[in-house]
Formats: structure tokens, sequence, C-alpha cells
């Protein structure tokens, strides 16, 4: 059998094509920014990232310790505990996997672990279904864990190397999971730039876990049992540290920027012709494709639509948002997930984009709609009906807060 | 980048306190803990990192030796510590072990052998936690030692039975009735011998009992030098989950070995070694009768001689027809043994 010897990697500065999934761009990620512990469990669409991390390993192009654990429970506990004693560490799940790992999710903030998680997203059993849902992630909303959705290749790659650039800052130290459109995007290649190691070298510093480092030259006591004693303080510094995260992410673009020569200005949501939009479409992750195609149809027969494709969930770019949609005539939020008995019926989203507005100066009808479950394609025909019920909406200058399901058999 | 399959298995070399008088002096658990008066398991703790020394991480899960002996402020914790949840010890050891052996192969940290204990109660261990302990025992290459202090019930949130609570014991969730006198009937799981058969590539497990402290500590110490991921069995007597006066937690410690409902033993490398009372009764020494262990406890107050004779006749079957006494209860195999021979 021949031995493979991996090649040196080449002295460049040059970023290198390649034809990779999403899954695969957040594996080279990873390999770049020389993970030390990750944990892997099978379920789809989530666990291709696990499969290409086995392969850099057993490869030798990067050197971790790769543990597959008995269930997810343990897998997210297993990195957290790597991660106090100071190693960078990465998990992931879909689905039901995500809510089996619950109890560790939310112990993860206020434990101030940054770990980083890849979140396939999928639909929640029951009836069984691989298809995307933006429930699974959802659920930790509340907990403390910075959510971001990326909608290519590139941005997987990107974001998992921002991910940890945010996540293990000082001024932060909270888990972030990055959401992936489970098969959309976890399974689908794209020409993607491949940065070299040296760039990625100025741009991550190591992970410095400072005087929360768990070892016997640092003899901590670390989550003693607290109560009422002291809880609500350690609420609220999770609380200031969600907070400072907005300044941390912002800088962390910007430093993206100056050294990788790509990304977002924006790092909070993608607008795409949503300048001098009057119906201004709004969803999370590859649900962007076929909202393109449809607003650039509905511009040639002179329909001013625009997207803003929210990439941070939390923390939540409350102003920014705000003022990007306020000066449209009528928003429409499309969610690809749901929330049974919430106000309105309305989806996650819309009703948090509601709230952000509640204090705006200028608030657009906003029209809610729950679209693509269980991975259903959201097809144009759908980004239509909603466009013409925001266009209503816009000439009435009323807002209906019912729920319109769209693609939905009645 | 280059590496060995072999790097980073090196343990600290522990020698056996040969005597109470060679045990070292420093205390490594010390004021500050919130435990019952007679509780055996703070015992535990102190001496279980009496025995790892200085240089260990100590992972707890939740259970009485969290809640109430581990607050904020009163840590008694000199070594570092930190809360587990309350299935996740095995996860537990396993991320901590992991994460110190990546950093030192990788040359992030400096390479020194850092012994690694994870315990949990007998709930947070042999029912929630039993898969995430058995998975670590598979993970050789990670060295950790898990103990599993069993006190025999949910003690830290009111007594309730666990999967460890002995049959037909007085919980807050087996309450004796006038219609019901046992609500409990299923017989204690037996774990130490579980975890030696099911992982044959674990180098150690044992019970011990801090009763006998010196021995106790021993086996800890052989633990976490043997390396690889290594198992003990605690079994810790209650005041309050076992309602007994607390100044008896040591002579019941001692009665439960004498009785044979508790056995002494190692399993090293495959090869199981009774030591201690427990060694004397398999060289022929009589069992004490069950009675005068299980009378003596309030849990057991309601049982009337038929119980009394179910209980002990259990006891009997683990001496008397279990494969290897008291640790495999495999029916014995001397007929087909026999049958084999003469052909």
């Amino acid at each position: 059998m021949a031995v493979v010897t991996p090649a040196a990697p080449a002295a460049t500065e040059e970023d290198k094509e390649l034809l990779i999934s999403g899954s695969e761009a957040v594996a080279e990620a990873l390999t770049l920014a020389d993970l030390d512990v990750v944990t892997a469990y099978p379920i789809r669409p989530y666990d291709t990232v696990m499969q290409a991390i086995a392969k850099k390993i057993s490869g030798g192009q990067l050197v971790a310790e790769y543990i597959v654990a008995e269930g997810e429970h343990s897998q997210f506990e297993i990195v957290k505990h790597a991660s106090t004693v100071g190693a960078r560490v990465f998990c992931g799940s879909s689905g039901v996997g995500w809510m089996y790992a619950m109890e560790c999710l939310v112990v993860t903030p206020p434990l101030r672990v940054p770990m980083v998680a890849l979140v396939g997203n999928r639909a929640l059993d029951d009836p069984g279904a691989f298809g995307v849902e933006h429930n699974d992630a959802l659920v930790v909303r509340d907990v403390g864990w910075m959510l971001c959705w990326i909608d290519t290749s590139q941005e997987a790659l990107d974001t998992t190397l921002i991910a940890y650039r945010v996540a293990e800052d000082r001024r932060v130290f909270l888990p972030l999971a990055i959401s992936a459109d489970g098969a959309f995007l976890t399974h689908s290649q794209a020409l993607t730039m491949v940065p070299p190691k040296s760039k990625v070298d100025r741009f991550l510093p190591r992970y410095d876990r400072g005087d929360l480092l768990l070892h016997p030259d640092n003899p901590i006591t670390v989550a003693p049992q607290a109560n009422e004693d002291w809880v609500i303080e350690i609420r609220r510094q999770n609380y200031e540290a969600m907070a400072r995260a907005v300044t941390v992410i912002d800088e962390a673009y910007a430093d993206f920027r100056r050294v990788f020569g790509r990304g977002p200005e924006n790092p909070w949501f993608e607008e795409y012709m949503a300048d001098d939009a009057d119906v201004i479409l709004v969803g999370m992750g590859t649900i962007s494709l076929p909202i393109k195609v449809a607003i650039r149809e509905l511009r040639a027969k002179g329909k001013k639509v625009g997207l803003v494709r929210l990439r941070w969930f939390r923390p939540f770019p409350t102003e920014r948002l705000v003022a990007a949609l306020s000066r449209a005539k009528a928003v429409g939020v499309i969610d690809r997930d749901y929330s049974f008995g919430s106000p309105f019926g309305s989806g996650v989203v819309a009703n948090e984009i509601r709230a952000a507005l509640y204090n705006a100066e200028r608030r657009p009808p906003l029209l809610s709609f729950i679209c693509g479950l269980g991975g259903r394609e959201v097809t144009l025909e759908d980004v239509y009906k909603a466009t013409d019920l925001c266009y209503a909406a816009a000439t009435s200058g009323k807002s209906d807060p019912k729920t319109h399901w769209l693609g939905v058999r009645e | 980048m280059a590496e060995t399959t072999t790097f980073g298995n090196a343990t600290q070399i522990l020698e056996p306190f040969r005597g109470v008088k060679r045990v070292t002096i420093e205390e490594y658990f010390t004021s500050g803990h919130r435990t019952c008066q007679g509780c055996e398991s703070a015992l535990v703790m102190k001496l279980m990192v009496k025995a790892s020394g200085p240089r260990t991480i100590v992972l707890g899960s939740t259970g009485c030796m969290y809640v109430a002996n581990t607050t904020y402020y009163t840590t008694p914790w000199v070594v570092p510590w930190m809360h587990t949840q309350l299935g996740s010890s095995g996860s537990a050891a396993l991320g901590t072990a992991a994460g110190l052996k990546a950093l030192m192969r990788k040359g992030k940290m400096k390479s020194e052998p850092i012994n690694v204990i994870a315990f949990c109660g007998d709930g947070g261990g042999a029912d929630m936690g039993l898969g995430a302990i058995s998975a670590t025992l598979t993970h050789k290459e990670y060295n950790s030692l898990i103990l599993l202090y069993d006190n025999e019930s949910y003690a830290n949130t009111d007594i309730q039975l666990s999967g460890m609570t002995p049959y037909g014991a007085n919980t807050t969730f087996s309450p004796p009735g006038k219609v019901k006198r046992l609500i409990h009937t299923r017989w204690k799981k037996n774990m130490a011998g579980l975890m030696a058969a099911g992982h044959p590539e674990c180098r150690y497990v044992a019970t011990v009992c801090a009763s006998y402290a010196v021995e106790m500590m021993n086996k800890v110490r052989r633990a976490l030098t043997i390396g690889g991921p290594t198992f003990i069995h605690s079994l810790d007597p209650c005041p309050k989950g076992w309602d007994y006066d607390p100044m008896l937690s040591h002579e019941l410690g001692e009665l439960a070995i004498e009785t044979g409902i508790f056995p002494l033993y190692e399993v090293e490398d495959g090869q199981v070694k009774y030591y201690g009372k427990t060694k004397a009764i398999v060289e022929g020494r009589a069992r004490k009768p069950v009675r005068e262990y299980l009378l003596k406890q309030g849990r057991f107050a309601h049982f009337v001689e038929e119980d009394l004779d179910y209980f002990q006749a259990k006891v009997d079957e683990m001496w008397e027809k279990w494969e290897i006494p008291a640790v495999v209860p495999f029916r014995r195999l001397d007929a087909t043994r026999a049958a084999l021979s003469a052909k």
C-alpha cells in the first residue's frame, strides 16, 4: 500500500479555489484554525462536516483529538470540558440530535465556553424528515448562544474563522452556532476560495482561556452551587457579554476584510436590491436563492422588491435592521420555522422583527409568512404570492397580523 | 506535526501508602463543604484527592457532592474542580483528558501527566450516566478515573430510589404502606462487575469502602498509575438516606463487607483479586447474616422475616451460584466444563 505523504503547504499568500460543499468548507476552516478537539455523532445532514474532518485528520492535514461520542449529550459535554482546559473545540448536530444535547447546550454559555458548533438545520421529529427547518438551532435563542445563518460555501468557511475570533474574544467567551440549511448548503458544492494558513494566523489568535483555565497551576472551582446568592449576577454577566459581542463582531468582520480582502461590510445582514425597494422580503439561509431569482423577475416587471437576508440572529441587529426595514412600504418576513401559539401565530423571525420595529418612528406594515418547512422547496410562486400580499399591504398601509402559510396543501 | 499513536499516555507513578503512618499529610479537600454529619461520601472525596495529589483536576457531576459539597465562596477544593451535568461524569473525564492531551502533544501546553478524576453518585453514574461512563471506558488512549460514590439513593433531592438502592428500602419514592409493604423490588445493579466485564480494554476496576481508608486510597493510586480509563465503585453509608445514627457510618461500611453484600475486589487486566475482609470470606470465613446490617438502618425497619430471608438468599446466591463469586452473576459452568472434559 502506498504511503501518502501530505504535500508541504506552499509558501504562498494565494488563496486556492476548491469545489466543495458547505460542510467541507467548514472543515477547511477548522483545519486552518488548528482545531484541538472535535466530537462526532452521526445524524444527517450536519455529519458530513465530521466526515470531512475525519479525512483531514487521517490525511495528516490536521492534528486533533477526534472522539466519536455515544450520543449528542456526551458529544457536547466532551468538548465543553476540553475547552475549559484550553483546547479549541468544535461540535455540531442537526434536528433532534441538537435537542438530545439540550442540557449541555444550556450550560455552555454561563460557563463562558467559546465552543463553535455547526447546526445542519433539520426538521424536528416526528414524523422523520431530513429537510431543513430552523427550529432546531432557534431553541437556544434565549440562553446565551450566538446564532448566525450562512448561505454559501464561501460564507461557511469565512464565518467559521470569524466564529472562533468572536467566541474566543475575552470580552465575549460565549458559544456560537453556525446554521447551515440541511442539504441545500451542507451537501451542495460551490467554488470556494480557501486562504493560506499564514493569512488565517494573522486573523485568528490562539485561544487563551486566561484566568478561567482549569489546570493544576490555576486551581479554581468552576460552577459551584450558587443559588439565589449569585445566579442573577451571573445571568447579567452573560447579558453583558452578548451585548459586547456586537462590537466584537463588527471588529472581526472589518479585520477579516483587511486580511482576506473579501467579506461583507455589513456583518449582520445581506441587502439585495433593498436600497430603493418598496417591498422588502426577509429570510435566513438558502431561502435567498429563490427570493433573489424572483426579485430579478419582479424588477424586470417594474416592481421594486428587495431582500434582507439576516445573517446574525443572536445578537440580533436591532437598530441596523430597523433602519434598513423602516424605509420600505411593506416588509414580508418568510420564516422557515414555526412557533405554535405565538403572537399572531407567526414564526420566530417575524415576531422578533415586529418587536424590533415597535419603537421605530416609522413602522411599515409587516406580513408574516411560513414556508419551506420540512425541506420543501420554496418556489418562485411562493415568493410572488408573498410579494403580492406585501404590495396590497403597502397600498392600504395596514398590517394584517395574520400569518400566511405558503406552498402548503390546505 | 510528527506524532505517534503512543503519545501522551504517561501517568503519575503513585506508589501505594504502606500503612496509615505513611499517608501524606497534605489535604486537597478541606473546610467549606456543607455535608451532613456522618457523611461518608465527603470522606471519600477527601481521601480520593489525598491519594491523587495536587497535580489533579476533579470533575464533579450533580449530586450531594456538588450541591451540598461545593458552594460558591466556600469551595472545599484545593485542586482545580469543575461541575459537570448529572449524567456526564464519563464525558467530563474524557473531554478534560482529551483537551489536555491535544494541547500537550501539539506543544500548546507544558507536557506532564495530570490526573483527571470525575466523580458521580449512584444516580448520576449507574442510572443516567451509565452510557457516557461506558463510552469513556472504551477510550483507552485517554487517562482518567471515574469514581462512583454510591450512597444508594438520590440523597441530595430527598432520598429517592436509584438503580443502586437495595431491594425493599424505604425511600421517598418507595414508601412502605398498609397495602404494599415493599414498593421497590428491583435488585441492585452490579455496577463494578458490569464495568469490568463490559469493557475489556479498561485496565482497572475496583470496589472500595472508606471504612478501610488506606486501602481505598491505594486503589485510587493504582487506578491513576495504571492509566487509560479506570473505574472505582465506593460504597458510602449515608445517615440521612439510610436512617441511622451518624456515628455508625464506619461500622455500617464494615458490616456491608462482612455480610458479603458489598464485596471488595479489584480487576486489573482481567484478573479478579479480592482484598480485605472479602478475601477472608473467599478463603472461608463465614459471612455475617445480612440482618445484622439491615436492621441497623431505618430504611429497612418495615422488613418482616420473609424480606430478610429473601435478601439473605439473594446474597447467598452471589457467593454460591455466580461464576465469579460476588463479581460476575453468570451461573457457574461446572457442569458444562465437566461435560466438555468428559468428551
